[in-house]
């Protein structure tokens, strides 16, 4: 049985009630996993053992009314750290790596009472817009096995779209939640950067990362936020902002008088026709639904991907720099001498994707290249921020395609890295800005049948009316109700 | 030809926080291997940096402290290479905005006054520490984020003596600041240098040689002193001084060349996206400002136009902040000031050298101190009796009961003194014939044989006064 | 400027990052980094004239820790995660370059 039709809340309500056990929900987890993870691959590891002790716990102790995540399983991407449970990045250099602290964001949900129930796979070092960068295992789409789930949270977001948990966690760095959402007919949110503390979370770029939640609801999406939101006193970038309760108000949502962006750009010919028929019928359905649509520019959307590939790409290959053998991780076997560990250990550690990604972040740094590669990205990245800044003084969201294309052929684009990095233009000029944005299904390409995602993107810590404009095209379309046909019936 | 030497100094500043600068693990030495570490300064992955409170404001202290003026708007930057003792493979530091700018000592060399200028001042981590045994190294993580702060001199200094000059002047400072202990034989205070020469007349800069790490103000001395003479060598014999990073060695007391490095280093800096800017209010400058304890040469000022020291003595009671402090407290408790200082700087000094301890080790207050000089002032007891009391009280113990119960106190009561005196006078009537006729000697001799009947304790001065009334009367 | 990488230059820079590529390794990534640097160079179009350049997003300013030390209690946790040790201390193969301490 999935966790498909049914929600956060409801199985709150079931707990509350003693109709369900958490031990129950554990194990329909698990089952769900068995069912269906032969085929998608979404896992890495599984926490069975720690899962249902847990969950028996929280049997014994019962649910209280205001007890909202207790008992409920979810997944957590695997470059966020888990005591006790293997967290390796989808790399060959953390192959065994037994994390000694948990992530802010695990200890949180942990305190609210919600359940582990597994990593999941994702791009080594979340670098990659398809999974199949991981060292371990190629994670498929449920809505077809021979796509891609996009990338890098495609573990979790195929695990949330195959029902195995109702929530999983994601990492986004230029796209990484928003993505793999888009290709699996989820909901995908990436905080205002900031919003969630980063303590924990294997770094990647980190002027851009931002943890957040893949899920099959609007408003699953949003009490799991909730939780996991606020400052944080190891990540001194985490903002000291009130955190809403954004589900709260949710059924009064409306978008009457909503103004909306639609930049030029996010809605161009260079989008997949299919792609883009879908999100012109959402706008227009958000237009009879009382919002304004102005088409807007961004002339420097252009330059996100080249801006944002020197930048998060130099803040990477100087994060990465600590994976050399010494104190933790793989160390080369038989290495003759210090230099040896070094070159050895990660050269046979990481993979391609993030060898490319730190020669490229060490070429943009280095000396009599950092003025025209590095300090010249931080430059245009000012301009894009403008440009984001300046279209939402007088909008309230910003809207468009999240990707150009559905889910894409798996082998299809690994090989041409420039090919796959283009697929992340539509994301990567939000982590530039660091605002929020989220990726909500918006219906299905004609020609293949595979999920579209719409883009909503917010000002600086007002997700409330990203989760308000979703949760209303949720609630007036069906699009939410398919579910893909995978390990049987639901 | 003639040459002019151009000397730069980049000195490093351990300082004595309590936690280290981006981690909250504790700053302490001689610990067991580690044992001071978390997973923030063992490079973890997920770990972030968060910054000191107190570092930043040590920094902003050490700035005051010379001259310097105190940047507001600042941010942090890596610094990226390899190396087993550096976990994160980076080092967190400040290249572009450094806390502090453009500041100056002064010095005095032969008689001669002259500002060193200071370029800039930086905070920043220290690394583990490595030890290399044959095949294999250790790391101790333990010193790993250890908060510095790096002095970079204009190249303002012109020879070893001066060199030497302007690091006890920075030594001084920043120890009365009382960030930082500032001491080179324990690894708190580090200096690095390089050395250039030019002919006479001319402007352009040599090319410099550098060295690191040189461990002892002498040692910095010798270096300079040595690579200079090279220098001229090299270049009156035709040929050129090679830009490199030579070693000073002690036992031959010569620079000698290091292994030159493969291609020059490439440490790719770049801003510090896990720390928020700084800006430093004006405020927080001010209340710092009023912190901060009195410098040095403010002290000298006071000590010898106020309390009349010798410059000498003033120098002398500067060299560490708790000494200075140690004598104003002792002043300040009715010590007399020149008296207090000899104490200090004879007694109490070979005190601390023969015991190697620092006098904040010792159990000696300024309390007992003023207290024992005020016997002797009042006359309790006498300057020899006070070296036995000094005993007493670099003990710990209170001067007036050490006196009393080990009977250190002089006889100074006429009425007790005036039968010993006659005693004496009756037993010694030739000394009284020989003072009549003008022998000055026979009164020592008559002081002597008072003072053995009373075992030393009679007071002198009293004495006197009593036994030339009772010569005169007979 | 360089707008072309070549197999040298490739060399440097994986020098600096410690990675090594051998003949065919090199083959399949220098053309692959000469078509990324290539579009990296398409950001010299921009006018960035007076443009301060942003390092982040964030809105936090003056951030700071109180200073008090805590003992974190994890040494052993962590000496256990370590490839080698002896003794409390952290094993690595020898520096072969004796001529660098580290100390900085």
């Amino acid at each position: 049985m999935s966790f498909y039709n049914t929600s956060i809340s409801e199985l709150h309500q079931q707990l509350v009630n003693g109709d369900v056990s958490a031990t129950d929900l554990v194990k329909r987890a698990f089952d769900r996993i068995d069912e269906t993870d032969d085929q998608v691959q979404a896992f890495l590891a599984l926490n069975k053992e720690a899962a249902l002790k847990r969950a028996a716990e929280i049997d014994k102790a019962g649910v209280a009314d205001d007890q909202l995540l207790s008992g409920i399983p979810l997944a957590v991407k695997d470059n966020i750290l888990t005591k006790g449970l293997t967290t390796t990045a989808a790399s060959k250099i953390l192959a065994n790596f037994n994390p000694v602290y948990d992530a802010t964001v695990v200890e949180k949900i942990k305190q609210a009472g919600a359940i582990n129930v597994g990593k999941t796979n994702l791009d080594e070092f979340a670098m990659g817009s398809s999974t199949e960068n991981s060292a371990f295992k190629t994670t498929h789409n449920p809505w077809n096995l021979t796509r891609v789930p996009g990338g890098s949270s495609g573990g979790s977001a195929a695990a949330v779209a195959a029902g195995d948990v109702l929530g999983a966690f994601g990492t986004d760095t230029g796209g990484s939640i928003r993505m793999p959402a888009s290709f699996n007919g989820i909901v995908g949110m990436k905080p205002t950067y900031g919003r969630v503390s980063r303590w924990g979370v294997v770094a990647f770029g980190s002027s851009f990362d931002q943890v957040g939640w893949l899920t099959k609801s609007v408003k699953d999406n949003a009490i799991l936020m909730q939780a996991i939101s606020g400052l944080d006193k190891h990540d001194m970038t985490s903002a000291d902002k009130e955190v809403p309760n954004w589900a709260a108000g949710l059924d009064d949502a409306s978008v009457q008088g909503l103004r909306i962006a639609v930049p030029e750009e996010y809605v161009s010919d260079k989008l997949d026709p299919d792609v883009r028929e879908v999100i012109e019928a959402a706008l227009k359905h958000y237009e009879s639904l009382g919002a304004t649509i102005d088409t807007v520019k961004m002339p420097h959307t252009k330059y996100g991907v080249p801006a944002y590939y020197i930048l998060a790409s130099s803040e990477a290959s100087s994060n990465l720099q600590r994976y050399d053998g010494i104190r933790y991780g793989f160390r080369a076997k038989d290495a003759k001498n210090l230099e040896d560990v070094y070159v050895r250990s990660r050269t046979e550690g990481f993979g391609e994707e993030v060898k490319r990604r730190i020669m490229l972040g060490t070429f943009s740094l280095s000396a009599g290249f950092y003025d025209a590669y590095f300090n010249k990205a931080a430059k245009v990245r000012r301009l894009m921020a403008n440009d984001f800044f300046n279209v939402l003084k007088d909008h309230d969201v910003i809207m468009g395609a999240t990707g150009a294309t559905t889910a894409f052929e798996i082998g299809s684009e690994v090989d041409d890295p420039t090919k796959m990095y283009f697929n992340d233009t539509l994301t990567v000029p939000v982590n530039m800005a660091g605002l929020p944005a989220m990726s909500v299904p918006a219906g299905f390409s004609k020609k293949d049948g595979m999920p579209v995602g719409l883009q909503i993107i917010g000002k600086q810590f007002d997700e409330q009316t990203l989760y308000d404009a979703a949760y209303v095209f949720e609630q007036t379309t069906d699009v939410h109700k398919r579910n893909p046909k995978l390990g049987g019936q639901d | 030809m003639n040459f002019q030497t151009t000397i730069g100094l980049e000195v490093h500043v351990e300082l004595k926080t309590k936690s280290k600068i981006y981690s909250p693990s504790p700053v302490e030495y001689g610990d067991e291997p580690n044992l001071n570490t978390n997973v923030i300064d063992w490079g973890y992955p997920g770990t972030l940096p968060t910054l000191n409170k107190g570092v930043v404001r040590d920094g902003i202290m050490a700035g005051l402290a010379l001259h310097a003026n105190i940047t507001h708007k600042m941010h942090f930057d890596r610094k990226n290479y390899f190396y087993p003792d550096n976990p994160k493979a980076y080092q967190i530091t400040q290249s572009d905005t450094p806390i502090a700018t453009d500041g100056w000592v002064e010095i005095e060399v032969n008689g001669k006054k002259k500002k060193i200028g200071i370029a800039e001042m930086h905070i920043e981590e220290d690394a583990g520490k490595n030890t290399h045994t044959g095949k294999y190294s250790y790391v101790d993580l333990n010193r790993q984020g250890t908060p510095l702060i790096e002095i970079v001199s204009k190249p303002d200094i012109a020879s070893a003596d001066e060199a030497v000059a302007y690091l006890e002047a920075l030594r001084q400072r920043i120890q009365f600041t009382g960030i930082s202990d500032v001491k080179m034989e324990e690894g708190s205070m580090r200096v690095d240098t390089n050395i250039s020469i030019h002919p006479y007349g001319t402007d352009k800069l040599g090319t410099r040689t550098e060295m690191k790490n040189i461990n002892s103000f002498n040692f910095v001395k010798n270096a300079l002193e040595y690579e200079e003479k090279r220098q001229q060598q090299v270049i009156l014999s035709g040929h050129s001084v090679v830009q490199e990073t030579r070693r000073y060695d002690e036992p031959t007391k010569t620079t000698k060349e290091m292994r030159s490095k493969e291609g020059s280093d490439d440490y790719r800096y770049f801003p510090e996206p896990d720390i928020p800017p700084l800006d430093v209010s004006d405020d927080w400058i001010n209340e710092i400002k009023e912190d901060m304890p009195e410098m040095p040469n403010s002290r000298r000022e006071r000590y010898v136009n106020d309390l009349g020291l010798t410059k000498y003595d003033a120098e002398v009671l500067t060299q560490t902040k708790e000494m200075s402090d140690f004598f104003d407290e002792a002043v300040k408790l009715g010590g007399d000031p020149k008296r207090v200082a000899n104490y200090l700087m004879n007694d109490v000094n070979s005190y601390l050298n023969d015991e190697q301890v620092d006098l904040q080790d010792t159990k000696l207050t300024p309390a007992h101190l003023a207290g024992m000089i005020k016997l002797i002032t009042d006359g309790t007891i006498s300057s020899k009796m006070a070296k036995k009391v000094f005993k007493g009280i670099i003990a710990g113990e209170d001067p007036a009961e050490y006196a009393k119960s080990h009977n250190l106190v002089q006889l100074s009561d006429p009425a007790q003194l005036q039968p010993i005196i006659d005693d004496v006078l009756a037993n010694n009537q030739q000394s009284i014939v020989d003072f009549k006729n003008g022998k000055d000697r026979a009164v020592g001799y008559l002081v002597g044989q008072i003072m053995k009947q009373t075992h030393g304790k009679a007071n002198p001065k009293i004495v006197n006064q009593l036994l030339m009334k009772s010569l005169q009367a007979k | 400027m360089a707008e072309k990488i070549d197999r040298q230059e490739v060399q440097h820079v994986a020098d600096l990052a410690k990675l090594s590529f051998d003949d065919e390794a090199l083959d399949k990534i220098t053309p692959q980094l000469e078509e990324i640097i290539g579009l990296f160079t398409d950001l010299q179009k921009v006018d960035t004239d007076g443009v301060e350049p942003m390092y982040s997003p964030t809105t936090e300013v003056n951030v700071m820790r109180e200073d008090k030390g805590v003992r974190s209690n994890q040494r052993d946790a962590l000496l256990k995660n370590a490839p080698d040790t002896q003794d409390g201390l952290i094993k690595v193969p020898a520096i072969i370059d004796e001529s660098e301490d580290g100390d900085k």
